[in-house]
């Protein structure tokens, strides 16, 4: 069996980042707070208390709608989402349902055969509930503590149609969208839980079934790429694979049928009647949508000659686009070469490898590091050193030293043909490696390279490849 | 103005769950005037406990918006006044804490679910009280007790505060022995809130006025009809004939979505109730859930103990009506007849000012008279269409039935509060003796 034959349709809450909650004045800014801290009657779900809509809740929304292509409905409307939960304090999440915000968009994502359109089923904005602290162990006795300071958070849900054909392509589809919402300005992908993601899958022929619940880019991946294998061997074995709601275990990479009683909730939707009905298509044409991904990554092209590679890495994810254009704008026409390579192919590593946020990494000190390479004062290889110690002071809160600093501490400075101590490096390394050099002598021309390696060695890698096999060669001809 | 006042009634009716012995007040149109206000209304420290074992011990961190616009007004809240609980029912005998008598005649109900403060008023305890009125609750008590009372259009008075019962239906009220009071402290609670979305900008700022002459009178002979005693009928006819003499005329009209509209009321108001009394699991407030339980086993116990049998009854209901299968058997359909009863006001008021009938069919019952639910709900017929139109209506007491007093009930058009309250007040000035 092929790809082709993985059906992917995915359902992404993501949290609106705006300064006060869903229905009520509270702060969303509560993630360093202790726990109910931020609430009040409403978010508490007080009796008597009241939502008043946030009208900049649903202007985020609107961006997201008009990014996405979506038609806005003249009327949508809020509903009561009805389920007992200890973290759901009025017991009903107001949510929309039958008349959601917007419907019928596009995403176009850079798939698995080439550029792909998404379809978007529907765009509709709800609540988030509480959060349970669960406490305690076996010994101990267990209990859960409730914490609603998420309670009211306002959430985007952005269903698409089934239209993705593998977890990779999946994966690319939440990468383009997390950049969309980003670049809109109405959510932060760096705060924790801003994400939480339902997918369907089902190979072409059997029926679907729901992941509920995935909490990373990353767990969307490894949870479909774990169904797709778990349904394939059920499908291999003769068994049929059977509708049901599974969870993803992240800890533990995989998928586990939820209890189906647990899952099979009657919600008894009604429209809010504490609300009226929501009548904002005409703001449509007022919202004017910023720089989005697809254009910046042109821009990036024609403007700093970046390859597509690198333009499409860059202007992925907006802290990385921002980023490039302030390490480059010293020197526009200088740096971005240079600059695009070492953000893209060496920092994102780098800063992957620490689970480390770019943000603590101010950009004049990059364009120094870059400015340090593009100068010949350094290698290659000492600027990845340079930059290491950089990042891992910065996540320690320690000292931050500038590039040069670290340079001069670690002398780390490009060796030159005058430095005697590269001198005696490379007359070292010729007396140790005798052998490598009759072979030279021989006519073995790549038995050159292993004593530039070796000198390279005794540098620390502060020696420039090209330089270094010019000054072999002088020295072995010296001697010759 | 400001000041402190005692207040010590003799509650031998059982009006008030809670009273305040001491009160301080402050200056203003109510300055000093002693209010009571029904105990579903949030009063931040004071126990509010919509007269639910569920909600014992529960002391809101807040004020609802009517109560700060009473104290910002210079009124002294005395109490909580006794209910159905939640405000399910119609005589005040569903409370936890005992039914509230009729001062008028202690072995009947004083109506409700506004009873306490229907009965604090007829009893002389206090001038005037907030009562709330989801499908009759202001004016079957203000009737069966002979007293003033006013549901106003949906969106004059802000709900904020008030721990709802049917959301779409409800309205909170001023009750008084006089129109005039009535009219006072209705323009004290009118007007827009920001926290309800649902109220509108429409203050109140009315003197009642006599000046009737002209006024053309509905009269629905639904109102007349089956299940309507007689001679309350006949209270109620002298009464429009009042009316007339001072210079009104009657245009006879017919509600035919009446047929539908108590059986949508009943569908609507606990198909919300469902939902709202969700939250009651006893984690948050109100006596608390069992923690060495599952949490599942713990709601349903707290909930179990805590609800009396007629909330459990229309909390069942509602959630049934809801159910996927049958929401659009119920809910969807109740909605429908819901606009035919809309539509019908609207075609009877391009004809008319105001309607006139009997508040409720009978006068009082006799306590426990009213054994099963459904003759109980029956009794809410000639209430509920206000409440499913959203229009405004009042209870003027018209006279007597054997010693116990007939209310006249005048409809008017949505936000026409004002003219309602005229009429009322040219009926209350011209048989005064």
């Amino acid at each position: 069996m092929t790809e082709a034959h993985v059906i992917v349709g995915l359902e992404v809450h993501c949290q609106l980042d705006t300064k006060s909650k869903l229905f009520c004045g509270c702060s969303t800014d509560y993630r360093n707070d202790g726990p109910n801290t931020h609430v009040c009657e409403v978010c508490l779900g007080l009796p008597g208390s009241m939502p008043v809509l946030n009208k900049r809740a649903i202007e985020f929304a609107m961006r997201v709608a008009k990014a996405l292509s979506c038609e806005v409905l003249y009327e949508s409307e809020f509903s009561r989402k009805n389920y007992f939960y200890p973290d759901l304090d009025k017991a009903y999440q107001i949510t929309q349902y039958d008349k959601p915000l917007a419907e019928k968009g596009i995403l176009e994502i850079d798939g698995d055969d080439g550029e792909k359109k998404v379809r978007i089923t529907r765009i509709h904005v709800e609540e988030d509930p509480g959060r349970l602290v669960h406490m305690g162990n076996a010994e101990r006795g267990r209990y859960s503590l409730v914490d609603y300071n998420r309670a009211g958070i306002p959430l985007i849900e952005i269903v698409t149609e089934p239209d993705m054909r593998s977890p990779k392509e999946a994966r690319k589809f939440l990468n383009k969208l997390r950049a969309t919402l980003e670049y809109l300005g109405v959510f932060d992908s760096e705060k924790e839980g801003s994400l939480r993601v339902d997918a369907n899958i089902s190979i072409k022929g059997s029926e679907r079934v729901e992941i509920k619940n995935i909490t990373s880019y990353k767990g969307v991946e490894k949870a479909l790429t774990f169904e797709v294998t778990r349904q394939r061997n059920l499908l291999r074995r003769g068994q049929v694979v059977e509708r049901e709601t599974r969870h993803y275990l992240e800890a533990r990479g995989v998928t586990q049928s939820a209890r189906s009683k647990e899952m099979e909730h009657d919600y008894r939707y009604f429209p809010e009647p504490d609300l009226r009905p929501l009548q904002v298509r005409s703001w449509v044409d007022s919202i004017v949508l910023p720089e989005l991904p697809d254009a910046r990554r042109e821009r990036f092209m024609v403007q700093y000659g970046c390859s597509v590679n690198h333009a499409r890495t860059l202007t992925g994810e907006l802290r990385l686009a921002n980023f490039f254009e302030k390490v480059v704008e010293p020197d526009p026409a200088g740096l971005p070469a240079l600059a695009a390579t070492w953000i893209a192919d060496i920092l994102i590593g780098e800063l992957n490898y620490r689970s480390m946020s770019l943000d603590l990494l101010e950009p004049a000190t990059f364009t120094e590091l870059i400015r340090l390479l593009k100068n010949g004062i350094i290698t290659d290889k000492s600027g990845v050193e340079v930059l290491r110690v950089m990042l891992d002071q910065r996540l320690k809160s320690e000292t931050t030293e500038t590039p040069e600093v670290i340079v001069t501490r670690l002398r780390l400075a490009k060796t030159t043909g005058d430095d005697a101590a590269l001198r005696t490096a490379i007359r070292e390394a010729i007396a140790e490696n005798q052998k490598a050099l009759e072979d030279y002598r021989n006519g073995k021309a790549g038995a050159l390279n292993f004593i530039v390696g070796q000198v390279m060695k005794k540098t620390r890698g502060r020696s420039d490849p090209a330089e270094l096999n010019r000054l072999l060669q002088e020295e072995l001809s010296k001697g010759a | 103005m400001t000041g402190t006042l005692s207040f010590e009634p003799d509650d031998r009716f059982n009006a008030f769950l809670t009273t305040c012995r001491k009160v301080s007040h402050g200056s203003g149109r109510l300055a000093g005037i002693p209010v009571a206000v029904k105990d579903n209304i949030s009063t931040q420290g004071i126990e509010t406990t919509c007269a639910s074992k569920i909600l014992k011990g529960y002391i809101p961190p807040y004020d609802a918006h009517v109560v700060r616009l009473l104290k910002e007004a210079g009124a002294a809240i005395v109490g909580k006044t006794n209910m159905d609980e939640f405000g399910m029912g119609t005589t005040t005998e569903n409370s936890a804490f005992g039914p509230t008598l009729n001062p008028l005649d202690t072995s009947r109900v004083p109506g409700g679910s506004s009873g306490g403060s229907a009965a604090a008023i007829a009893a002389g305890m206090v001038p005037m009280a907030l009562g709330t009125d989801t499908g009759g609750s202001i004016r079957c008590p203000a009737a069966f007790c002979g007293i003033v009372g006013l549901k106003p259009s949906y969106g004059r008075v802000s709900r904020y505060g008030l721990i709802a019962y049917a959301n779409s239906l409800e309205q909170i009220g001023p009750m008084a022995k006089t129109v005039t009071d009535v009219s006072t402290l209705y323009s004290v609670i009118a007007g827009h809130d920001p926290r309800d979305s649902t109220s509108y900008d429409r203050s109140y700022n009315h003197i009642p006025s006599v000046e009737i002459k002209g006024l053309k009178i509905g009269i629905p002979q639904e109102y007349f009809g089956k299940g309507v005693d007689p001679a309350v009928g006949n209270v109620v006819q002298k009464a429009i004939g009042t009316l007339e003499q001072l210079g009104a005329t009657t245009i006879p009209c017919t509600i035919p979505s009446m047929e539908y509209a108590l059986a949508a009321y009943y569908v609507i108001c606990t198909s919300e109730a469902s939902s709202n009394l969700a939250r009651f699991d006893g984690v948050r407030y109100g006596p608390a859930a069992d923690v060495k339980k599952s949490w599942h086993d713990a709601y349903r116990d707290v909930r179990r103990a805590g609800f009396g049998e007629e909330v459990r009854r229309r909390i069942m209901l509602g959630t049934f009506a809801l159910s996927s299968g049958y929401y659009g058997k119920y809910y969807a359909k109740a909605q429908v007849a819901r606009e035919n009863v809309r539509a019908d006001f609207s075609r009877i008021f391009s004809k008319v000012d105001v309607i006139a009938g009997p508040t409720m069919p009978t006068t009082a019952f006799r306590l426990k008279e009213k054994s099963d639910p459904l003759s109980m709900y029956l009794s809410d017929i000639l209430t509920v269409p206000a409440n499913l139109a959203g229009i405004p209506s009042i209870s003027v007491p018209c006279g007597k039935v054997a010693g116990m007093p007939v209310g006249l009930q005048i409809m008017g058009r949505h936000f026409d509060d004002e003219r309602v309250i005229d009429v009322a007040y040219a009926y209350e000035q011209a048989v005064r003796a």
